[in-house]
């Protein structure tokens, strides 16, 4: 057990032009074997052109407890959204 | 299915807090790992979605049995492609219950030494050709069943890792039909083993599902927990719906003299796979346990130093790029 290959985070761009998108995970002993392994497990039918994996335990993540001091702040920001404000017809497409 | 039998657990919690978890899985709000969860749920899910896993890799012994002898260069590559499916889904869901707190290796030896469990279908062998037709057909269209619903189960890993597999498994499913159909309309003596083949799947195939709902004391909790998302029985009838028309195709009989269809009910009746027999390969006595669970157990020994040198060079690597810094 203390001999497990630790976990990585495998992410991977579809196509050219989109960002890579978190996948899922898989084991591998270093960085080199976790792109081989990610490459066999999450593309096989052509599902990326590029792969970055990042080891688990380097990512901090948000607690979901923090979800009200992070995200109710913005709830009250209406005019953030361009629909906030009426243009006048007459002025056309803005 | 891939997770029979699932015992769920009770659980102890806060009332107030449960409920709070019950009424977001009514909503239908996805539970994601570091959000609160009730014991009981959490060691559920880690008892059926590692036995799910544990099925995926087991499920490779039968048809890898066939790689090396598949009877053409293609129907070798797509056998091997298939295999290589099953490992990953495998993998998806190791993955997936290691979100829950257990890790890959616990969950290995406890496979290994019998703690945990494997899908009772992979306990038969796969004699000939033919069979290999067949568990794509039967055995993978019976997992879809019951993998289609849990694509909305409430646990989000566990829902993504479903939503992966089941864009991959129809081709198992249709590349088994595919093989079968072949046999089943080539020389007489092909026929009868496609026809021999489904004598001998089909009712373990009905086992998959599990006991009957009246014998099936763990659903209730874990239907409202989303975990599981039918009966056992409701699945098994789809199942039955679904395949009898596709064996008569191909001009195949489906054993069960009393199989007809119930204009009634919209279904066909069918007879329930012998129980005892069920109960018997899922306490270790099937036609294939011992050899199933001991190439297992020589795979995890003969890869050991693999995995320990492969570590250790990582370890090496690491150290010498540190000195360098």
């Amino acid at each position: 057990m203390k001999n497990e290959w630790p976990l990585w985070e495998v992410f991977i761009r579809g196509q050219h032009g989109m960002s890579h998108r978190h996948v899922g995970s898989l084991h591998a002993p270093d960085a080199e074997m976790a792109i081989k392994n990610a490459r066999d497990v999450y593309t096989r039918r052509n599902e990326g052109v590029s792969i970055w994996v990042v080891e688990a335990n380097h990512i901090a993540a948000s607690s979901p407890s923090d979800k009200g001091p992070l995200y109710e702040p913005s709830e009250s920001k209406v005019y953030r959204h361009p629909t906030f404000f009426d243009i006048p017809e007459e002025v056309g497409a803005m | 299915m891939y997770a029979q039998m699932v015992k769920s657990e009770a659980t102890q919690d806060d009332p107030e807090q449960l409920a709070a978890f019950q009424a977001r899985i009514d909503a239908g709000e996805k539970i994601e790992p570091k959000d609160w969860m009730p014991e009981g749920y959490r060691k559920t899910l880690i008892r059926q979605i590692g036995q799910h896993a544990h099925s995926e890799i087991v499920g490779q012994l039968p048809e890898g049995n066939w790689i090396t002898r598949a009877p053409t260069l293609e129907r070798k590559a797509i056998l091997l492609a298939k295999v290589q499916d099953e490992a990953g889904h495998g993998l998806y869901l190791y993955c997936a219950a290691e979100t829950l707190g257990v890790s890959r290796d616990e969950m290995t030896e406890m496979l290994l030494d019998g703690r945990m469990k494997y899908s009772s279908i992979f306990n038969y062998p796969t004699l000939n050709w033919a069979d290999i037709g067949a568990v794509g057909w039967l055995v993978d269209g019976a997992a879809i069943m019951n993998q289609v619903p849990l694509q909305r189960t409430s646990f989000g890993p566990y829902s993504r890792a479903m939503i992966r597999v089941c864009k991959e498994e129809s081709f198992h499913q249709r590349q088994g039909y595919d093989a079968i159909r072949k046999m089943a309309e080539g020389t007489p003596e092909q026929k009868k083993m496609a026809q021999d083949a489904l004598n001998r799947l089909w009712y373990p195939s009905l086992m998959m599902f599990g006991p009957s709902d009246k014998d099936s004391v763990h659903s209730a909790q874990s239907m409202a927990w989303k975990i599981k998302m039918n009966t056992n029985d409701e699945l098994r009838q789809k199942f039955v719906d679904q395949t009898v028309p596709q064996a008569e195709y191909l001009g195949l009989t489906v054993p069960d003299p009393d199989l007809k269809w119930n204009e009634e009910r919209g279904h066909y009746d069918y007879t329930d796979p012998d129980w005892s027999e069920f109960f018997e390969v899922i306490k270790g006595n099937g036609p294939c346990n011992t050899d199933r669970l001991a190439a297992r157990n020589k795979a995890w020994d003969d890869g050991a130093w693999v995995r320990d040198g492969l570590l250790a060079h990582a370890k090496k690597k690491a150290g010498r790029q540190h000195a360098a810094e």
